[in-house]
């Protein structure tokens, strides 16, 4: 396993991998730096964020986007809640880009994609419902979410969808909560389209405190 | 507005009955048609007994019902500035709502016109769009929120000057037993964003006519959640939006041999799939 360099200042209180295609849920404290590696490359990361005391407000990609006028996270992006509250800041990422208007992947929408053979796969949708089970939260909590590592581009004539990915191995995201926040992860288990390489692969995620 | 209700004396219960009786039969500017069979503005061709909703909506107001699978949905743009924010969600099972990165994910398509379909995140048809005068539409931006339009306008609650899209849904939906969660990302009609090569928005949102429509179909019985608020990329200060119109009738069920059914296969997989939802 590399180690990724130039952590973010601080003591590493969480250190974990995620296999690949399972789900992932943690606080990540105010003050506190998630990274998310992408260890072998190319591996799409699903992610929810809920404010931990009251999941009810929760990340929203639309707000996020028209507030910094773009539909591409990068570095400086302020990850807002649907009350416009910032929940999270994109402190540093090697890679370029991130997406959150391609959604996450569920059965049903792989049986419109890719066909009616599809609907036994495992999706991302499965995970995070599975894990908001937990938590006393449903399907209804599962909203538009956050791509990491995952390249989907807009054309001009409107044209959208995921392309082949622009990470690579061992590149990362730096996520630092700017007040309590729940992260859902789910480790894409896509296999139909190029957001994972057409292999799930696993993630590291660090968590350190200033 | 005065009515012959003026001169009554309310100071007795049976005076205040004669009061409250006498209002009645008034036309505000901005109320639904009741019975809906009365429409003034009964599209041609449409049976009295076959409509279904007609109603003028208010700036900075909102509205929500259910319309049965077949419904035609149409949304008027009466002066030429409206903005509706648009939730759907499957009126039987209401966890199944509109999911826009599905929407455009699956038709690999951003913009929203003729032909498109509104697809729930259960892999069905909620809503196809049958006919669109507009200059466009917006399917990537937020609603407006209380902060947002307290910083922006001033007031943004529900009962103040410039009412704010998020609590107006708040309201709407709670009356269906739904809650704040509920109110997800909506479709923004009726002002045209464009996303440019490197990802930044370009507002088009005054190019759309006055008396601009966009016909829906409702391929599913759903609940139709709508506000009538300023997008959040209006440049104006003012918060400015104008009247929808919303009309809506009885419609048969999409034939296997429609156009827009067959259209792509992605599509026709998702008629597949709302039929199958149907067989039971």
């Amino acid at each position: 396993m590399s180690t990724p360099s130039e952590l973010p200042t601080g003591r590493i209180v969480y250190d974990e991998v995620v296999a690949a295609r399972a789900p992932w849920s943690k606080v990540v404290k105010a003050g506190e730096t998630l990274r998310i590696v992408d260890l072998e490359g190319n591996q799409a990361v699903d992610c929810i964020l809920y404010r931990a005391d009251d999941p009810v407000e929760r990340y929203s990609a639309a707000d996020t986007m028209t507030a910094q006028n773009n539909v591409y996270l990068v570095t400086g992006t302020e990850l807002l809640s649907n009350e416009g509250n910032v929940l999270m800041t994109i402190t540093g990422t090697t890679v370029e880009r991130h997406d959150t208007v391609g959604g996450a992947c569920s059965r049903e929408s792989n049986s419109l994609r890719y066909g009616h053979h599809t609907r036994a796969q495992h999706a991302c949708v499965e995970n995070f419902v599975h894990d908001n089970a937990r938590r006393g939260m449903g399907k209804r909590d599962v909203v538009p979410n956050i791509n990491w590592f995952m390249n989907v581009p807009v054309e001009a004539d409107g044209s959208l969808g995921i392309v082949d990915g622009i990470s690579a191995p061992g590149m990362w995201v730096d996520l630092r909560a700017e007040i309590d926040t729940l992260v859902a992860i789910s480790n894409c288990p896509q296999i139909n389209n190029p957001c994972n390489g057409f292999n799930p692969t696993p993630v590291r995620l660090i968590i350190t405190a200033p | 507005m005065s009515s012959s209700a003026d001169s009554i004396s309310t100071a007795t219960t049976h005076g205040a009955r004669d009061h409250a009786r006498a209002q009645a039969g008034q036309r505000a500017e901005f109320q639904p048609t009741i019975p809906a069979a009365g429409a003034l503005d009964r599209p041609p061709g449409v049976a009295p007994a076959d409509m279904l909703w007609e109603e003028t909506v208010e700036p900075g107001n909102y509205t929500a019902r259910v319309l049965p699978r077949g419904a035609n949905l149409r949304l008027t743009d009466l002066a030429g500035d409206t903005c509706v924010q648009l939730l759907l969600f499957n009126a039987a099972a209401t966890a199944e709502r509109l999911n826009l990165p599905d929407t455009v994910k699956i038709q690999w398509q951003a913009y929203l016109g003729e032909g498109a379909l509104l697809l729930s995140d259960m892999g069905r048809v909620l809503a196809s769009v049958r006919e669109d005068t507009t200059a466009g539409h917006d399917l990537f931006n937020a609603m407006s929120n209380q902060a947002r339009n307290d910083t922006r306008y001033g007031s943004g609650s529900v009962h103040g000057t410039a009412p704010n899209a998020r609590d107006r849904f708040a309201v709407a939906l709670s009356k269906f037993g739904l809650g704040r969660v509920d109110i997800g990302p909506a479709a923004n009609l009726f002002k045209k964003v464009i996303v440019a090569a490197d990802g930044s928005f370009t507002w088009h949102g005054d190019e759309s006519p006055a008396g601009g429509r966009l016909l829906l179909r409702c391929e599913m019985d759903v609940l139709v959640a709508l506000t009538v608020t300023p997008h959040v990329l209006d440049p104006r200060p003012e918060y400015t939006v104008t009247p929808l119109g919303v009309t809506a009738w009885r419609g048969a069920v999409t034939p296997p041999d429609d156009p827009v059914r067959l259209s792509t296969p992605e599509r026709t997989r998702a008629f597949e799939n709302t039929e199958d939802w149907y067989l039971s």
